[in-house]
């Protein structure tokens, strides 16, 4: 996913010059995970801007620069430090566009690495995605693997409004995948059937979808999995023609509970779907605890509970 | 061993003192008529600050910030802008605005409640209010890198307060500024209370000028009341900016005569006779002293400029209350380019109450 990502960025940046990268290391260094590679090299420091630390002063900087015209892709180096950012994001680039009544906008992305399963200190293994979601003006998108990165990266870039890019770090390496050279597109909004099934909806996103793939193998039953790829704006209309056919629903993120996105798309189930449903909605989801350090974080991250989910859903 | 690293100083800027008289040696080159027009443009800032009150007052507009006392900071500055220059402004301002082009009916609009004041014509280069404390001179910062890659040799000015000066973004927007070497000039007006805390609570440092030093940029102070010192200041700083000689930090030593806004009451937390000692130092009363000794101005000039202004405000007032009001499409429309499906199904749920209440 990393040279994925790392692709999208030098095609998008190839064909408009309006594109900046700005961000701590991702400079000479290609970024700490190395999304940035050879950027710096190719494009030269006025584009790929190493920042002093302050994300609060790179997302704002970023903005100002969104407005005027260019087309900022800020890096932050973990989702556990983007908070500092939290009041620019919430207070400006969400709202740039309505308080101006359209005569500004911020076409801005925020790239940033969330997630647990790599064993890191503490606030490197967060899923604070929900935060965002709730954030009117925001998009939310996350992609679960190499072929989607570049493409949901690419339509971040080009998108003409503020967008917040999760890259869930723990499958940055993980996953192969063929990846066309050339620079495409996945539209925003629109999410994906992984896996066509009868019997039982799995609803999932980033790097949870490798989890549900192997539940999935290890349940006896024809499940559908879905990726909704995006959260805000959620492509509602896949998760319901999925939950008409099999009546069953397993919603899994690594994210705490509650308030969690899960609750979100239950919610829209239950108001829109009720009566197709044959069993209640069924969330396998991250503990509403602080995300534990190494030792702990397999008991805290989904793994054979979504197994246990799914069976305990087909069996109501 | 021990030895000096580096040592620094403050200027301070004052040309026009309080008695109108003027300090030719600093006294930047302004003709009579731009003198005028400085004075014109502090008058109609406190005319229309004094108007908006009593609008706020009758609940025909909402709450906002009055400038009352701080025209020579705002004023001052802006008029040392060239055209293509830009405002990234905070909420007391208004006197720069009007210098800039801000249509009067669109800024009452806007304190009045609605978006649309804030969607100001093309080629008024000002940004939109921004509300939360030291947010904005980042989005200078970032404007003007902009610019300056988009080869668009212009200067952008952002204002803020003493308080702002505490908040961490004001902080990290000097720190880029000064690392990029962005062309904006920082303007703070430190009128000496952030709400009401006072200027000595807000920082222990003697100066808030020295603040741009730790930078690495020229932070200078002067004397936010007297118009001739602000613009001086400005023009340099604008001037360096051009130049590709980066960023300055100017702070206008001002008063806020009034309250923080229309829902705060002053008294609870200061002294009459400091707000009569500041009132003595009116940056407009000065002015007019000087215009006065100069011979530059007569009490029928005087009474035609009020006139005048009276004129404008009222004109605005009355575009302002007679602007259609807003339609909820509105609230949805401008969210994204795009309006994704949920707004829409809101939206409609939202006019099908309507039309059913109707």
């Amino acid at each position: 996913m990393v040279s994925a990502l790392n692709q999208a960025l030098f095609c998008e940046m190839e064909l408009d010059e309006n594109i900046v990268v700005l961000g701590e290391d991702v400079g000479i260094d290609g970024g700490v995970f190395r999304v940035t590679e050879g950027l710096w090299q190719r494009f030269g420091s006025e584009r790929i801007i190493d920042t002093p630390l302050g994300e609060s002063g790179i997302v704002g900087v970023a903005i100002g620069m969104a407005a005027y015209g260019l087309r900022p892709v800020v890096e932050i180096q973990f989702s556990g430090f983007s908070y500092p950012a939290f009041d620019q994001l919430i207070s400006h680039a969400s709202r740039l566009r309505n308080r101006s009544r359209g005569r500004f906008s911020c076409p801005l992305v925020v790239r940033t690495p969330y997630g647990g399963g790599v064993r890191a200190l503490e606030h490197h293994s967060e899923s604070m995605e929900a935060l965002y979601a709730h954030v009117p003006g925001l998009k939310v998108v996350i992609p679960s693997g190499p072929y989607d990165a570049k493409g949901l990266l690419s339509s971040a870039i080009r998108d003409p409004d503020p967008v917040i890019f999760y890259e869930p770090k723990r499958v940055y390496r993980a996953i192969k995948e063929e990846v066309p050279e050339k620079a495409y597109t996945i539209p925003i909004g629109e999410a994906k059937v992984i896996q066509n099934g009868n019997d039982v909806t799995i609803i999932s996103w980033g790097a949870m979808i490798r989890e549900c793939k192997e539940a999935i193998d290890k349940i006896d039953a024809s499940a559908e999995l879905i990726d909704i790829r995006t959260l805000k704006p959620l492509d509602f209309k896949t998760i319901l023609n999925s939950v008409k056919k099999t009546g069953r629903v397993v919603i899994v993120h690594e994210a705490p509970r509650t308030g969690g996105f899960g609750a979100e798309i239950a919610s829209l189930i239950a108001e829109h779907g009720l009566l197709h449903l044959e069993a209640p909605i069924m969330r396998v989801t991250g503990f509403d605890t602080i995300f534990p350090l190494a030792k702990l974080e397999k008991s805290y991250l989904p793994d054979e509970r979504i197994t246990a989910g799914i069976k305990k859903v087909l069996e109501f | 061993m021990q030895k000096t690293v580096e040592k620094f100083s403050v200027l301070y800027l004052q040309i026009l003192m309080g008695n109108g008289e003027c300090d030719e040696k600093d006294m930047p080159y302004l003709s009579k008529r731009q003198i005028q027009e400085i004075y014109f443009f502090m008058v109609l800032a406190r005319k229309l600050d004094e108007r908006m009150l009593n609008l706020q007052r009758q609940g025909r507009i909402g709450t906002f910030a009055p400038s009352k006392g701080q025209e020579a900071s705002s004023v001052g500055s802006a008029y040392a802008l060239e055209p293509k220059d830009w405002i990234i402004p905070s909420f007391r301002e208004i006197g720069g605005l009007l210098v800039r082009g801000m249509p009067i009916d669109q800024y009452l609009l806007y304190y009045a409640g609605d978006e649309r004041g804030s969607n100001l014509p093309k080629g008024i280069n000002i940004f939109p209010t921004s509300i939360p404390v030291g947010t904005q001179p980042a989005h200078a910062v970032g404007f003007a890198i902009a610019a300056r890659m988009k080869k668009e040799n212009l200067v952008v000015i952002t204002y803020f307060g003493d308080g702002g000066t505490s908040e961490g973004d004001f902080h990290e927007a000097m720190n880029f500024a000064g690392i990029f070497f962005a062309p904006v000039v920082f303007i703070c007006q430190n009128n000496q209370y952030a709400i009401s805390v006072p200027r000595s609570k807000q920082t222990r440092a003697s100066t808030i000028a020295q603040k741009a030093i730790s930078y690495g940029f020229p932070g200078i102070q002067v004397d936010g009341n007297d118009v001739f010192a602000v613009y001086k200041a400005t023009l340099d700083a604008v001037k360096r900016a051009r130049d590709g000689n980066g960023p300055t930090f100017i702070e206008c030593v001002t008063y806020r005569l009034g309250d923080h806004t229309t829902a705060d009451d002053a008294s609870k937390y200061r002294q009459q006779k400091e707000v009569d000692e500041w009132s003595k130092k009116d940056p407009i009363l000065r002015l007019r002293k000087y215009l006065e000794n100069m011979k530059m101005w007569s009490a029928k000039e005087e009474d035609a400029l009020l006139k005048d202004i009276a004129e404008k405000i009222e004109s605005a007032v009355k575009s302002m209350e007679n602007k259609e009001p807003p339609c909820v499409d509105d609230m949805f429309k401008f969210m994204y380019e795009k309006m994704p499906w949920y707004l829409q199904e809101q939206l409609s749920s939202l006019k099908e109450r309507t039309s059913e209440g109707e």
